[in-house]
């Protein structure tokens, strides 16, 4: 059969097959990749046997590249071209970005997303992001054997959508199949919940490098549901370590310091703090470039003192978060620590004093994460062995709404709203004969367009012209599983429909990923050309085998006829699948696709009715050949 | 079935006021269990839109079933009593001057920073909208009387904004 000749040694394309997949936690400072095998989430080591890969890359003159500890070793000999903690850059122009006198790099505002002058070239944190995770695609793929079907990203639960796109975009630059981005505290409730059988209400608080997330979960038998999560995407170890930095120069009484020396104070700040997690007192020495040497000594209390207001600053997004979803402290049966920095005791401390409980650290806070991941995406995979299973219910953090008139923000879609979820509202004209009319996205609570995050602006225009308030400008807002959001226009009263839909303006768009894909190819064995195709041939490998699977599983929904077609377009499919032209198969799929659409919306009819009524399969097989009545 | 159909045949439940919210939990599980993109992921690209307009569509329906007011409007719009045109009449006097009475009170105690007085309002504001809705189901379920029960869905509209204030008047006072 063609295919199984295309399949690669180590990967084969029969049904039944464990799939690989992975969950990547890709972090502000370290990065992990793990995936499930025999039935156990585990993380992937590198050569070294070291789980993390320190979310550092390094670039090099020739346009080579290095990530992990490697770079981060060099990070004080050539900070301008070492990216430390770019997911702080993420979807984020200048303006967002916190303590950038302290950054040695050379910024480029760009529109929607800042940019990195680096040896190599003008680098997007997007890149960035997407180098580190093809670091983490070879280590998978040199573990598992194969190619991967596809990945679970994690991202912070408090990601807007401009982040959240620019991390899809990092992973489809790395060759990436993302099969969900998934929010990093829902996937650390996940892998605990599942090792622990856990019930009720938990918090999830998970303090990182750069990012704070709290996450209220309900767990009942085998569903999660996300009650509320809240957060700042601007706040993690990184600014306890500025803290130390702000005091250390303070009690030095230092000059300005070159990008060099303020690169190697700050990871003497970061050594020290890590130090007093265990310790009474940390010296903190460094001989700087200026030949001048730094000594001094933090004890305990200081440090708790310093960093005093970065905990309180933790406690707020908690407080709203459980009145967001109507419960108090007490209604919290426990409460899971995530992330590196929640090692340090003033958090766990004031974290108890808080919920009126010890905090739960029994779980690896640096893997967990990406454990969850892997068990999720060996889900989405398809690799379900039929008893775990598991239903995922997750919101959007933020609330969507639409520019009004006086720069008032209208709400559309309010936070914490499970996803996916869609709204629709309705507009009109303000002038007669108007034509056209700009419309404008934003993300945020606050009620002022110029306090949120302006995610799109864009204009729709061929209104037919009519009276001032008489067209009906219908705006949806449909928000998908991955927390992104598209919005489509349409004007209704006229036959003539003016639609359109938009993706916010800072994503890469289709071409663009190719056209990257294709420049960073240059430094790589691999074509762009066979790489499109391959991935082409994957997808069809994976279209025919679903439609197959639902054939077998559903002969009854179909007549005879309607089989055989499927089966004719199937057989197509095959054959552009075993040549190599690439436009070929996407028609043959665009085929298949038109062939079985009628069939899908059957089964997902009898899915429902099958959960609503619990009747069984038999009683089902006797509906008619062409399913019920629409 | 299909995407248009009433949120309550979504999960054939009955079209009523009085709705076992375990019930509504239980089938709004199973229709996600079903539907969710989550299943799909691995599927056509067919399957993940269908799956999202199902997924999204059953949120929608839990949503507006699960609150009352919500649930209240969306059967006062099966019954095609729009509320939205039926807004622009004006609500008696003595429920407004009432209005301004819960409003006076709400902000004295808000700026007064009187914790204890919020929780008060917020409890007495809380017992007086059950009742209301007890009312407002006789005359959904029983009655059918649907303008005395827009009538109705239009002062609760009032009152659980005011619900909202207060809380949001407490939430400041915590923070
Ligand atoms: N023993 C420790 N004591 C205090 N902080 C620590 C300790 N170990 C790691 N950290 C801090 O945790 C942060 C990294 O946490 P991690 O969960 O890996 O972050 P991210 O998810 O952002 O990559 C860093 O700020 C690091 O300094
Ligand atoms: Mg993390």
């Amino acid at each position: 059969m063609a295919l199984f000749q295309i399949a690669e040694p180590g990967e084969s394309a029969a049904p039944h097959e464990h799939k690989l997949a992975v969950g990547i936690d890709l972090g502000t400072t370290n990065s992990l990749v793990a995936t499930v095998r025999s039935g156990l989430a585990v993380c992937l080591n590198d050569d070294q046997g070291r789980p993390l890969l320190p979310s550092v890359v390094r670039y090099h003159a020739d346009g080579s590249y290095e990530a992990g500890y490697d770079a981060q070793k060099q990070q004080a000999l050539d900070p301008k071209n070492t990216i430390v903690s770019v997911k702080r850059f993420m979807g984020r122009g200048l303006k967002d970005i916190a303590h950038l006198e302290s950054m040695p790099y050379d910024f480029i505002e760009a529109p929607g997303m800042v940019k990195l002058k680096t040896i190599t070239g003008i680098k997007s944190p997007v890149e960035v992001s997407a180098d580190i995770l093809k670091n983490l695609k070879l280590r998978a793929e040199a573990a598992l054997g194969g190619e991967l079907v596809g990945a679970v990203i994690t991202v912070p639960a408090y990601f807007d959508d401009a982040q959240r796109q620019a991390t899809k975009d990092a992973a489809r630059l790395a060759g990436l199949n993302v099969l969900r981005l998934l929010n990093e505290p829902t996937a650390a409730a996940i892998a605990y919940g599942l090792d622990n059988a856990a019930e009720g209400v938990y918090a999830v608080y998970d303090l990182g490098g750069g990012t704070f997330d709290i996450s209220i979960l309900k767990l009942t038998k085998g569903v999660f549901e996300v009650l509320a999560t809240g957060g700042d995407s601007a706040l993690g170890g990184d600014d306890f370590d500025h803290r130390i930095f702000c005091w250390v120069i303070e009690q030095a009484r230092l000059q300005p310091l070159s990008p060099e020396d303020a690169r190697l104070l700050m990871m003497r700040c970061r050594e020290a703090k890590e130090f007093l997690t265990l310790n009474p007192e940390a010296p903190i020495t460094a001989r700087l470039n200026s030949g001048e040497l730094v000594d001094v000594k933090l004890d305990v209390a200081s440090f708790a003192e310093i960093t005093q207001t970065l905990i309180s600053k933790t406690l707020q997004p908690v407080k709203k978060a459980l009145r967001d979803a109507g419960l108090r402290v007490d209604d919290v049966k426990g409460v899971v620590m995530v992330g590196g920095a929640t090692r340090m005791p003033q958090v766990q401390k004031a974290v108890g004093d808080f919920f009126r409980q010890e905090p739960l650290t029994n779980l690896d806070p640096d893997k967990v994460v990406a454990l969850g991941a892997a068990t999720q995406a060996n889900l989405l995979a398809g690799n379900k062995t039929g008893k775990d299973d598991w239903l995922l219910l997750d919101v959007i953090p933020l609330s969507l709404g639409l520019e009004t008139m006086g720069g008032l923000v209208e709400k559309v879609i309010p936070r914490n709203s499970t996803i996916p979820t869609a709204r629709a509202q309705e507009f009109t004209t303000y002038k007669d004969g108007q034509t056209a009319m700009a419309i404008q996205v934003v993300q945020g609570e606050r009620e002022m367009v110029a306090d949120c995050r302006s995610l799109a602006r864009f204009e729709l225009r061929g209104i037919p012209p009519m009276v001032a308030g008489a067209p009906r400008i219908r705006v949806t807002f449909q928000v998908d599983a991955d927390g992104l959001l598209s919005v489509t226009a349409r004007e209704q009263t006229s036959g003539t429909e003016a639609s359109i839909t938009v993706k916010p303006s800072y994503g890469l768009s289709d071409d663009e990923i190719a056209e990257m894909l294709k420049a960073s190819m240059t430094h790589a064995k691999d074509d762009a050309m066979t790489r499109a195709l391959r991935e082409a041939q994957v997808e069809a490998e994976r279209m025919i085998e679903a439609t197959e699977a639902a054939l077998a599983e559903d002969p009854h929904l179909l007549s005879a006829a309607e089989t055989e077609k499927i089966k004719a377009t199937i057989a197509k499919l095959r054959e552009t699948v075993a040549g190599d032209n690439r436009r070929l198969i996407n028609i043959a799929m665009d085929d298949l696709g038109y062939e079985t659409q009628e069939f899908a919306h059957r089964r997902m009819d009898q899915s429902i009715k099958r959960a609503l009524a619990g009747r069984s399969v038999d009683e089902l097989q006797a509906l008619t050949p062409h399913g019920e009545e629409k | 079935m299909d995407l248009t159909a009433d949120f309550f045949s979504l999960f054939e439940l009955p079209k009523s006021f009085r709705l076992n919210l375990s019930e509504l939990d239980s089938r709004y599980r199973d229709v996600q269990a079903q539907v969710h993109p989550d299943r799909f992921a691995h599927g056509s690209e067919l399957e993940r839109r269908l799956s999202m307009q199902w997924a999204t569509r059953a949120n929608e329906a839990y949503q507006t079933l699960k609150k009352p007011l919500e649930r209240a409007k969306y059967l006062l719009e099966l019954a095609g009593h729009d509320l939205q045109a039926e807004s622009n009449t004006a609500m008696p006097a003595d429920f407004l001057i009432e209005q301004m009475e819960w409003r006076e009170a709400v902000a004295e105690a808000r700026t007064g920073g009187d914790h204890h007085e919020l929780e008060h309002l917020h409890q007495r504001l809380a017992g007086d909208l059950r009742g209301r809705y007890d009312e407002l189901g006789e005359l959904l379920d029983e009655c059918h009387d649907y303008p005395l029960a827009t009538d109705r869905v239009r002062r609760l509209m009032f009152l659980e904004k005011l619900l909202h204030e207060i809380d949001d008047a407490l939430a400041s006072l915590d923070d």
